[in-house]
């Protein structure tokens, strides 16, 4: 079974959650994959320490044109929309950033001068925290796009076992890519204004995406009621609040695990997963999303 | 928005943008970027975390114009065109095309695009031999021009399940100085989105300033290190301000350490309060909410950025 956590802003404790979630599912015996997708700032180490067995660097593919072969013909330019490959008089330029590997200039060519090759775009490592298997993927500095690497990510994750995948923030592309897939989607969010203004954009993002969902509510009791309210009339369940309590943000400060330090945060995700595993399964049965 | 990009300053004051970005999500970027607005008195905002757009809640814009936002492709394949010879579904890199589409009296099933995780590439539309494949621009978000009670303000909203988010800053980015000549104001905050990719790139490059607002987290530590490393790469000046300092003092002097060591300079620090939520809660700026506390650090902070960024609405106030 493979879980998202994810939210629509940041900072509301996606980390937190996720790794407590492995940690305590490991410690009662079941198989467990962490996967950190935010690879333009991952923390999950941070908590779980994993010594790492692997690390490759990753890519995507890019085009390269031979310019013996080349007839500046201009397909390439044309069919690109990304503005990746122009054809300016006699010459071909190649801009790696722009490109989505679509493989379309690739295709166009007819005098095959375009071949692709791969691009080091960041990093995969893998390895071992205790029980829980880690995998994290690093983007490299200035590189924009990181959504090949959240897929190289998901595709080191094992079929079998518990996977739990913890998304970048914000609703667009890099949230898509990691919760495509995912059996169930745990938003994690505050009870603040800006919480609830960006839990309900990714209430809809997952909706479209045909996820069942499930909300967590974090520093429970630091702002207002309008949460728990949007959640009751949207027929969202809350599966598990996590109080305010400074406690919790000094041992997050420090890089501990909350579940680790105090014995009553514990419970709490261990009542999560519990929830999880029973809500989650049952509606596997009912995916609508295209297999 | 072509017409709009690469616009040549008029003459005037030079309009500076200070980028306020974080890394790590969650650190205090907009409430922050709401209390600067109210102290500078004379900036334009422009709110480029389109994704998770927040700081309309504090500032309360009222709409002045609506803009449809297009900033890319789609493709759509017509059922009753639709032969099912495959093609499509073998040259579609981004697993977009599902073979569960409506029947046509010729075959049983048709191959149908998945919008959501379409990438505009047209690569299916090029090769599809029977031209059963419309490709054409999507609607994929909406931007607006608003005043508030701080000045003018550009905010968007990207559409559900959208792409093109770096388009999309942009295009908040360049109205907004494009307004901030208009009107002969000097100053553009930008609120910039976490992390370090497409959107907060389309966010920094070119600003004046970045100001990198962290936590004293080994979370807010690590994310600080990838985001200065992004501005340094792209030649930005950058300083950083730690929010919660007092969460963990020691956290908080390594980051200072780290900071100074990479160049990075220093905006100040500002205190664990609750303030800040209980200003959210009541749609106002920290600064309009009270004035010590962690109020007075922002101002702080605020002279600080100011002094750095110079310009005429700055004479006399730096430190």
């Amino acid at each position: 079974m493979k879980i998202a956590i994810a939210s629509g802003k940041g900072g509301t404790g996606k980390t937190t959650v996720a790794t407590n979630l492995a940690w305590v599912a490991a410690r009662k015996g079941h198989s467990v994959t962490y996967l950190d997708c935010d690879v333009e700032e991952p923390n999950g180490h941070l908590f779980l320490k994993p010594e790492i067995a692997s690390s490759r660097p990753m890519g995507r593919l890019c085009p390269v044109v031979d310019e013996q072969k080349c007839t500046h013909c201009g397909l390439c330019g044309e069919i690109c929309q990304y503005s990746a490959i122009v054809c300016v008089g006699e010459k071909v330029l190649v801009y790696p950033e722009l490109c989505h590997a679509c493989g379309g200039c690739m295709l166009v060519c007819r005098p095959g001068a375009i071949t692709e090759a791969l691009r080091e775009s960041g990093k995969l490592e893998i390895g071992q925290a205790g029980p829980v298997r880690f995998v994290h993927g690093l983007l490299k500095i200035g590189e924009a796009m990181s959504t090949p690497l959240i897929r190289q990510v998901k595709e080191a994750a094992p079929d079998a076992g518990l996977v739990i995948v913890d998304a970048p923030p914000g609703a667009s592309c890099p949230v898509m890519e990691s919760v495509r897939g995912t059996d169930f989607v745990l938003l994690v969010t505050e009870p603040t204004p800006f919480g609830l203004n960006d839990l309900k954009v990714a209430v809809e993002m997952v909706r479209a995406l045909k996820r069942p969902l499930g909300v967590a509510i974090n520093r429970a009791g630091s702002g207002d009621d309008q949460t728990r309210e949007y959640c009751r009339v949207q027929g969202i369940d809350i599966l598990s609040e996590i109080p305010d309590d400074r406690r919790v943000a000094e041992a997050y400060s420090r890089g501990v695990l909350a579940s680790e330090a105090l014995p009553e945060i514990r419970t709490r995700f261990e009542d999560l997963l519990g929830r999880l595993l029973g809500n989650g399964s049952s509606r596997v049965a009912q995916r609508e999303y295209p297999a | 928005m072509s017409e709009l990009v690469g616009i040549a300053p008029r003459s005037g004051p030079p309009v500076r943008e200070l980028a306020v970005i974080s890394g790590k999500g969650g650190t205090g970027k907009t409430s922050i970027v709401a209390s600067f607005a109210v102290l500078s008195g004379n900036s334009v905002l422009a709110d480029c975390d389109v994704d998770a757009a927040d700081l309309h809640l504090v500032l309360e814009p009222r709409i002045v114009r609506r803009n449809d936002f297009t900033g890319g492709k789609s493709a759509r394949i017509k059922a009753g065109h639709c032969t099912a010879c495959g093609k499509c579904e073998e040259l579609c890199r981004f697993d977009a095309i599902f073979f569960d589409g409506p029947g046509n009296g010729v075959v049983e099933k048709t191959f149908r695009v998945d919008p959501a995780a379409c990438e505009g590439c047209g690569v299916c539309a090029w090769f599809c031999a029977e031209s059963a494949i419309e490709f054409g621009p999507v609607v994929n978000g909406e931007w607006f021009l608003s005043e508030t009670r701080c000045g003018p303000m550009v905010h968007a909203r990207l559409g559900i399940a959208a792409e093109n988010s770096g388009k999309l800053v942009s295009t908040v980015r360049t109205t907004a100085r494009r307004i901030a000549e208009e009107r002969g104001l000097d100053l553009v905050l930008i609120d910039g989105s976490p992390g370090i990719g497409c959107p907060v790139i389309a966010s920094v490059t070119g600003a004046t300033l970045a100001l990198a607002v962290t936590e004293p987290t080994l979370s807010g530590l690590h994310d600080l290190e990838r985001v200065a490393e992004l501005t340094r790469h792209f030649g930005i000046p950058t300083l950083v301000c730690v929010n919660k300092w007092d969460l963990n003092p020691e956290v908080c002097e390594r980051i200072e350490a780290r900071a100074r060591e990479t160049g990075v300079g220093l905006a100040g620090r500002v205190r664990y309060d609750h303030a800040f939520t209980a200003a959210q809660i009541r749609a106002k700026a920290v600064v309009e909410y009270r004035q010590d506390g962690c109020a007075a650090d922002l101002r702080a902070v605020w002279a600080t950025v100011g002094a750095h960024l110079g310009g005429s609405g700055f004479q006399g106030k730096g430190v």
